[in-house]
């Protein structure tokens, strides 16, 4: 690389001042699943759908959502390869910070690191923009559970609750009624289920959808098939 | 002779009732010939962590430096100080990462941790770390300094009685070894701030 025809960057301003690359980049974010998450007073929750052209697909063999390091995970909207290449940086940055420092890497640390990456891949040159957006999830240095997204641009931000992906006006329409200031994480997973019930086609359960949660123990987890199913089941 | 002996020195930490006090000579020697009796080998990196070095003294001046630099970095990134926890971590990182080629400075690290207790710790020239919770000492006096730690040293002294027991272990050992001595300095770390006063031994 470096000498190819396309070694300069393909991320170009047009004469109106945009980077078209970054606003296609941003339609394969919102044509991708709904992912969406909230941050409660004592946790965060992260969820998606796994649901595919076809049912031959064992979605058992699918991951979207992903645990970074003991205390923060994240999901994607988007291009799923894309997605991996970011968690496996998140992952080793993740590793380097702990191998330094003896302390998990705080979940701003983590968002600023992997919005740096994104970021880089918006001006280098034969690369073009990561597909994907994120959210976050972790405690933050002082124990306050968090949610970030994070955006091809390498622009991120600080939510209480939000969603991306297709249908993720109407999500967030519907997380904004939802919300409050004092809600509790086992509040917090069935709001978010049945927000994503909201735009989802046909019957929701334990192996078409995918929940990660952090509590404030500071451990995240990848719900199994059947906790999911039961929170399901409760909100029946 | 080994390079750690070149320069002299003569440090010690100390843990009181919810204050540390960090302690050294002043000597700069090249072995036996005296160049300079107002040499730092404690620094300040914040408000409750303090680190003394005892060693080679380019290699302790320019730890000093990596150690502010990286320090700096940390603070501006992260918009926090660091804990002496991860200082530890973080200089050990640093010694280690010159395995085959170390600075020559024996480290000891004294603070008070987020929740104002008493924190110290100490490592070699390669960064293998070794916490204590009474007393750490290093440099050219280090076995006369064990010996009046042994002897003087109490737990939960207040901060008075800290500061004239870390004094008192320190002129005695500096006394009895010629390569450290020509007074000393002590930073009394407290939850309400740092006192440093400078202490006036034999000048011979």
């Amino acid at each position: 690389m470096g000498d190819s025809a396309y070694s300069f960057s393909l991320t170009t301003f047009s004469r109106t001042g945009k980077l078209l690359q970054i606003e296609y980049a941003l339609n394969a974010v919102s044509n991708g699943r709904t992912a969406l998450g909230i941050a409660a007073k004592d946790g965060v929750v992260i969820c998606t759908d796994k649901k595919f052209g076809s049912s031959l697909v064992d979605s058992g063999e699918v991951r979207k959502v992903e645990r970074v390091h003991e205390g923060a995970g994240m999901v994607y909207a988007g291009v799923g390869p894309d997605y991996r290449v970011l968690v496996r940086k998140a992952r080793k940055s993740a590793q380097s910070y702990h191998l330094e420092y003896k302390e998990p890497k705080p979940i701003t640390q983590l968002v600023k690191s992997t919005a740096s990456v994104m970021q880089e891949y918006t001006q280098s040159g034969g690369v073009r923009p990561f597909g994907v957006s994120l959210l976050v999830a972790g405690l933050d240095a002082d124990n306050t559970p968090r949610l970030y997204q994070v955006d091809p641009s390498g622009a991120y931000f600080g939510w209480k609750a939000t969603a991306i992906g297709k249908n993720y006006v109407n999500a967030k329409n519907f997380l904004e009624k939802r919300y409050q200031d004092d809600m509790e994480l086992e509040d917090a997973i069935h709001t978010a289920l049945l927000t994503l019930r909201e735009g989802f086609e046909g019957e929701m359960n334990g192996g078409n959808i995918e929940v990660g949660v952090v509590g404030l123990d500071g451990k995240f987890r990848v719900l199994t098939e059947s906790e999911v199913q039961d929170y399901l089941d409760e909100a029946n | 002779m080994s390079i750690l002996e070149y320069n002299g020195a003569a440090i010690i930490a100390m843990t009181g009732s919810n204050c540390v006090a960090i302690a050294s000579d002043n000597r700069l020697g090249i072995q036996y010939q005296t160049v300079a009796m107002d040499f730092r080998k404690i620094f300040r990196m914040n408000d409750s962590l303090y680190v003394g070095l005892a060693g080679l003294a380019t290699d302790v001046q320019t730890l000093d430096q990596l150690l502010r630099f990286r320090m700096g970095l940390y603070e501006l990134r992260e918009e926090r100080e660091m804990s002496p926890e991860v200082f530890t971590n973080m200089l050990s990182n640093l010694l280690y990462e010159k395995r085959f080629g170390p600075y020559f400075a024996e480290p000891i690290i004294a603070g008070l941790d987020e929740k104002n207790m008493p924190y110290l710790a100490t490592m070699d020239l390669i960064g293998a770390i070794s916490k204590t919770k009474d007393f750490v000492v290093a440099g050219t006096a280090e076995g006369n300094m064990y010996g009046m730690c042994e002897t003087l040293w109490k737990p939960d002294m207040e901060k008075e009685e800290l500061f004239e027991t870390i004094s008192q272990a320190l002129l005695a050992s500096v006394d009895r070894d010629a390569l450290s001595g020509w007074g000393g300095v002590v930073h009394l770390i407290t939850p309400e701030g740092v006192t440093t006063r400078h202490l006036k031994g034999r000048q011979d």
